[in-house]
């Protein structure tokens, strides 16, 4: 099977959609006859026309509004954010409309919107163009929230976003973009919201991980295999929902819990992660609850500072070692 | 186009109506039965009658706080309303959402959040849906001068501008954002004069005149349906109680409210009713006992319904599990 891009998964997933299902259509900052700021539009004026993937004014608020607006007359919008970073410019669209309508109206509409957002740093992007913004959504009611690592997930993920009646933030890796390729396989399929995936299996402890991330553990892994080590990854995909149980299950297995997400560490997905560990594994436990994130600091630019701030197998292998320890 | 005789006690019907249902909600809020904040529209009932009589089931309406008229224009039973405003479960949000946070989609009502004006980027949605669609529908937004100062406002404007799109912006001038003063709200002297900065056409209209309102979202509607596009109609008006039903709106002059108040729209309209001798005092005396009648109901509805329970605290937060197939 060919391999594909990341980048060319999320294109294959909105190309194939848009195909499959007319009330599908695109609008974001220069997603028209641009092609959107990384390309994942590129050709899809001249195949869908001009509404279909329609250029807006830099109108965060309204490019959200306005899908909302598309949701309820019974279209499917999927909004692109230029970067996940300009999100906060449509904050309250997403969490005071979006994501309180089907509760409003006790269950008599629903908001079937995606909002895609280019998230993520490494590549030099500085303080407004590597943000992971997730956490802020997953705090809030009403919002599914999905991060895919891998080029299929990257397309069945988006796929089953968009065939979701609820908001779907579909936060895309851009430093996953071009280096990371996958098989994806052919054919109408999505991945269902809400399982997480075992993504290397292991005995001694878990990393749980989503996005970059699961690469940095799954690096992190393979430096601790030859010190005897045997490391489980397990890749949440989607944070809401979340699948508890297999969190559950990876951390009853190994009996020891790393946490690593390239958001800020403080209050960031793993905070919650740990507190359902610590609710209902403690008795599992045999080490501390160790999470590795993003310095809470704004993302700097310089390629030191930037490497400082960012998780990577290096520290995920230390939160590993430092979990073990605690045992002996 | 003119309207029949038959229309024009329709619409001076609802007039009553709007009155009559937020006069009783004041009292029943002040008596503690109505415990949902209580923003109330008296004074500006025009507006809402005179924009959205007429409108077709169709047409997607985005009225705001204050927009009761709307609602019952566009067929919302009064029912399911008073329901909402008690928190009972057979109300429109069933208890999950007070005042006229809700709608009725069926009729295409899907009323404001409280961060006012964001629902007039939603309004441009629906507006392009019907455009993509190619249907001669129109969306409405409504709101005060006070969201036109949100970028929301600016944005949703500036992009109905630029797709030309079958949208029509009532604002509700009532000179107070809450409390603050409109020389401390803008420094241009009419909202409407911003619709230039857009594109298209802005009018002011004398808001409590119900016939000049009428008359201006008849032009509206026709370029919104002939596909020339959107207009902001900005109605001068004002409202006669607080910003909500605790407050008592001291920061106004007792002398401007009276003047005002001298322009209440309903005996306006119904001078030119009696000059065109469709209403006579016994008219006037059925349609007060009608909108009476109908608002009492809406009462007893409301106080004898059921109330949600503790397990509907959690529900349609999102739709039952999906199949991603």
């Amino acid at each position: 099977m060919p391999e594909t891009t990341y980048i060319q998964a999320i294109s294959d997933a909105l190309r194939e959609e848009m195909e499959r299902d007319e009330r599908v259509f695109v609008l974001g900052e220069d997603v028209g006859a641009y092609g959107g700021a990384f390309g994942v539009t590129k050709g899809f004026v001249e195949k869908f026309g001009f509404y279909r993937c329609l250029d807006t004014p830099i109108s965060e608020s309204l490019i959200i509004g306005a899908a909302i607006g598309a949701a309820l007359m019974g279209f499917r919008p999927v909004a692109e954010m230029q970067f996940a970073d300009f999100i906060s410019c449509g904050f309250d669209q997403l969490c005071n409309q979006a994501g309180t309508l089907r509760y409003r109206y006790d269950g008599r509409v629903c908001c079937p919107i995606v909002v895609r957002a280019p998230s993520g740093g490494g590549v030099g992007g500085g303080p407004y163009h590597s943000q992971n913004p997730e956490g802020w959504f997953c705090h809030t009611p009403g919002l599914k929230v999905v991060a895919p690592a891998f080029p299929d997930d990257a397309k069945g993920l988006l796929k089953a976003a968009i065939r979701d009646d609820d908001p779907v933030l579909y936060f895309e890796n851009k430093y996953l973009y071009r280096r990371i390729k996958g098989e994806v396989p052919e054919g109408d399929w999505a991945t269902p919201l809400g399982q997480a995936r075992l993504v290397r299996e292991g005995a001694d402890a878990s990393v749980i991980a989503y996005g970059s991330a699961v690469h940095h553990a799954l690096a992190a892994a393979e430096l601790l295999a030859p010190d005897g080590v045997s490391v489980e990854v397990l890749d949440l995909r989607s944070l809401v929902p979340l699948d508890k149980q297999a969190v559950l299950d990876t951390v009853r297995k190994t009996g020891h819990a790393v946490i690593v997400h390239e958001d800020w560490l403080r209050c960031g997905f793993g905070a919650e992660v740990a507190a359902i560990l610590a609710e209902e594994a403690i008795d599992v436990l045999d080490g501390p609850i160790v999470r590795v994130a993003s310095q809470d600091t704004p993302i700097p630019f310089a390629p030191a500072l930037e490497e400082a701030h960012l998780p990577n197998p290096t520290k995920i292998v230390a939160a590993v070692k430092k979990t073990l320890r605690a045992e002996t | 186009m003119e309207l029949r005789a038959g229309e024009l006690l329709d619409m001076y019907y609802y007039l009553v109506l709007s009155r009559t249902f937020e006069e009783r909600v004041s009292t029943l809020y002040k008596q503690g039965r109505v415990k949902a904040g209580v923003f109330s529209g008296i004074g500006q009932e025009a507006i809402c009658v005179g924009t959205c009589y007429g409108l077709e089931d169709e047409d997607f309406v985005a009225p705001a706080h204050r927009d009761l008229g709307v609602f019952l224009v566009k067929g919302v039973s009064p029912r399911a309303i008073m329901a909402q405003l008690y928190g009972r479960a057979t109300g429109l949000s069933g208890g999950k959402d007070s005042a006229l946070h809700a709608g009725e989609p069926e009729l295409n009502v899907f009323g404001t959040t409280s961060m006012l004006g964001a629902q007039i980027c939603v309004t441009t949605g629906a507006a392009l849906a019907f455009k993509m669609r190619k249907q001669p529908h129109v969306a409405v937004s409504y709101f005060g001068e006070g969201a036109s100062a949100r970028g929301d406002f600016h944005e949703a404007l500036n992009f109905a501008g630029v797709h030309r799109l079958p949208c029509i912006f009532v604002c509700e001038n009532n000179y107070y954002a809450y409390s603050t003063p409109l020389p401390l709200q803008m420094a241009c002297d009419n909202v409407a004069d911003r619709a230039l900065g857009y594109g298209f056409a802005g009018k002011v209209v004398e808001g409590n005149d119900i016939l000049a309102v009428w008359h201006t979202m008849r032009e509206a509607l026709y370029r919104a349906r002939t596909g020339a596009g959107p207009t902001l109609i900005e109605c001068k008006t004002y409202r006669w109680h607080g910003h909500s039903e605790h407050d008592k709106a001291m920061y106004r002059t007792e002398e401007e409210f009276l003047e005002w108040k001298s322009r209440d729209p309903i005996p306006r309209f119904e001078v030119y009713l009696r000059e065109k001798r469709i209403l006579t005092d016994e008219v006037r005396g059925d349609v007060a006992e009608q909108a009476r009648k109908v608002v009492a109901d809406a009462v007893e509805y409301a106080e004898h319904a059921p109330d949600p329970t503790a397990a509907d605290a959690e529900t349609n937060v999102f739709g039952p599990p999906q199949a991603a197939e």
